[in-house]
């Protein structure tokens, strides 16, 4: 089959490899018919996550038919529409007994502190990736989700994560009617979190981001106030200015480890990594947040340390919450979010390619060219979809 | 700040020697900057705006849920996969977990790092750092492979030279031109040190 194949840090090309087979008897296989490439795939693909081996196949997100299913499965047969969310999880252990799917303790022998994820190195499991033409879907009756007749495939692709994990970061935020939301990040997770903060009852919404078009996607997207933190100077004083000077009531973190914005970050976190990652955006929602305001974070950082200041959370009083999403749990919710129109996750989705384009369609979003939010690749044998992909070189 | 001000506050303590409050807060405020929450009319025109106010309707409220919802949950733990392939595992479990991931297996030089690596526990930093350095050694592995296997990798075509050429045909061809700068400085300074 044809498989996305990473080779080194910013060196991804699709080739052949071996098809996937069952390995378990709770296995299924899936054909991919969209994969999309997330703003943490940038991580891997920069080098920045221990233990990315070359030929690794990457992709958490994505949506397919399935195809052969093992012996054991009940719910699953070759035929169904599903969409897969990004977490590996068993569904019985401690973890998923508690709804807390994305720390599920059975599918990652490599780390402790993350569950399974598909096609994220093998310090989250070492489980090939969607970005392919086929993959490897274990409990198969547990993570896949059938999707309904009248949910199409693009909006299904963006509830196997991105939707999701900005929607968890707006409830983990404990949003009261009338807070001031400040957002950090203008890609994929962070509109859909801008978004999401309007349905908690937000009384202000304010996105920060340097890529004006992407600033001047979620003004328009998510009906929020803008920062262009280039043109602000210090954030945090903008930030207090701008809510008679105590501070946002929340603030998010949607961007992780390969922030702008600080060359000091910047030098630490991205170019000698001395520490994991540039928590530029996690250092200034701290600083932004009213005193016991709350801060989510669902931006990925390395597994290492990196510097923020603790410090001032303390003398503030904040609560902090993070997690990868437990997208499972969200799935159903946010389907009937979509059904009302509250949510139209599609419109996110700015370029289509086929899988044989990878290497072009990785640089393109990591350089941020040809105004660049949402990618999906599809691979040959996707069908129908494959009609839709078009070339991003010719 | 400046003296107007300044005598304007004294008259002003001066008339109210007990007031403790802000007598001129309003100053410190720039009204450049917009900072008033819109309407609550204006705020019901967002679509779903205040849906999910009420906790009953939010997933993820409590945090921990027992038991799970939406998931087809089987007695007991999972059946132990079968074990193919080496898989590492965290001194901080037991054992193998019943599901893992068999792709790219370790091998090389690579393979024993990340071998002795996974001896160490996460929360010694050293275990990362080695794998970080066995991805370093990977990659060049990686080449080796792809010229063992006849195939000349084509690195610029990975890094999305195509890409790089229809949308910033600019930028590339000042990368092109630093490069040869550079390299071209380089050769100068080896042919004068051959002359002297
Ligand atoms: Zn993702
Ligand atoms: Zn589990």
């Amino acid at each position: 089959m044809l498989a996305t194949n990473y080779r080194g840090p910013y060196r991804i090309r699709a080739s052949q490899k071996p098809d996937p087979v069952i390995e378990h008897p709770g296995d299924a296989i899936v054909r991919v018919t969209r994969a999309c490439i997330c703003g943490s795939d940038l991580h891997l693909y920069h080098g920045l996550v221990p233990d990315t081996r070359i030929g690794h196949t990457f992709g958490h997100e994505f949506v397919g038919i399935v195809e052969e299913v093992g012996s054991a499965v009940e719910t699953l047969k070759p035929g169904d529409r599903v969409l897969v969310p990004f977490n590996l999880f068993c569904g019985s252990c401690f973890f998923c007994q508690r709804e807390l799917y994305s720390n599920c303790h059975n599918t990652n022998p490599e780390a402790t502190a993350v569950g399974g994820i598909y096609g994220y190195s093998h310090t989250t499991g070492g489980y090939d990736g969607g970005q392919a033409e086929y993959v490897r879907v274990p409990m198969a009756d547990v993570g896949p989700y059938k999707i309904p007749e009248d949910i199409v495939d693009d909006d299904a692709v963006l509830l196997t994560d991105a939707l999701p994990t900005g929607y968890q970061a707006a409830e983990m935020g404990d949003i009261k009617q009338g807070d001031t939301v400040v957002v950090f990040g203008a890609g994929p997770v962070g509109i859909f979190a801008a978004k999401s903060a309007w349905l908690f009852g937000a009384g202000r919404v304010i996105v920060v981001d340097h890529v004006e078009y992407r600033l001047d996607f979620v003004r328009r997207y998510a009906r929020c106030e803008i920062i262009n933190f280039r043109e602000v100077g210090d954030v945090a004083l903008h930030i207090k200015k701008m809510t008679d000077w105590l501070g946002a009531d929340v603030c998010i973190d949607a961007v992780g480890c390969e922030a702008s914005g600080s060359l000091a970050q910047t030098i630490t976190g991205r170019w000698t990594m001395l520490q994991a990652g540039a928590a530029t955006a996690l250092f200034w929602a701290i600083n932004s947040v009213r005193k016991a305001g709350n801060v989510s974070i669902v931006g990925v950082y390395g597994p290492t340390f990196n510097a923020v200041p603790i410090g001032n959370a303390l003398n503030k009083g904040i609560t902090m919450r993070m997690n990868q999403a437990a997208v499972k749990r969200h799935v159903p919710h946010l389907i009937e979010h979509i059904r009302q129109g509250h949510l139209n996750p599609k419109e996110i989705i700015t370029h289509r390619v086929p899988l044989e384009e990878v290497s072009d369609a990785y640089h393109i979003f990591s350089s941020k060219y040809d105004n660049c939010i949402k990618t999906v690749l599809i691979p040959p044998r996707a069908g129908s979809a494959r009609a839709t992909a078009t070339s991003v070189i010719h | 700040m400046d003296t107007v001000t300044a005598q304007r506050d004294l008259a002003e303590q001066r008339r109210h020697p007990h007031h403790h409050g802000h007598v001129d807060y309003e100053r410190q405020i720039d009204y450049d900057l917009n900072r008033h929450s819109p309407s609550l009319e204006e705020l019901q025109r967002i679509p779903g705006w205040g849906s999910d106010l009420d906790k009953k309707n939010r997933p993820a409220v409590p945090m921990e849920r027992t038991p799970p919802r939406f998931i087809h949950v089987t007695a007991g733990q999972p059946v132990q996969q079968a074990q193919t392939v080496e898989v590492f595992c965290s001194p901080e479990r037991p054992g193998i977990t019943p599901l893992f991931g068999t792709a790219q297996p370790p091998k090389w030089l690579s393979g024993s790092m990340r071998r002795l690596a996974y001896k160490l526990p996460e929360n010694d930093l050293r275990h990362w750092l080695m794998l970080l350095a066995a991805d370093r050694v990977n990659m060049v592995e990686g080449i080796v492979d792809d010229l063992a296997h006849g195939h000349v990798p084509n690195v610029l075509g990975e890094m999305g030279i195509r890409a790089e050429l229809r949308h910033n045909p600019a930028g590339l061809v000042r990368k092109a031109l630093i490069a040869t700068a550079v390299v071209g400085g380089i050769l100068a300074l080896r042919n004068r040190r051959r002359h002297y």
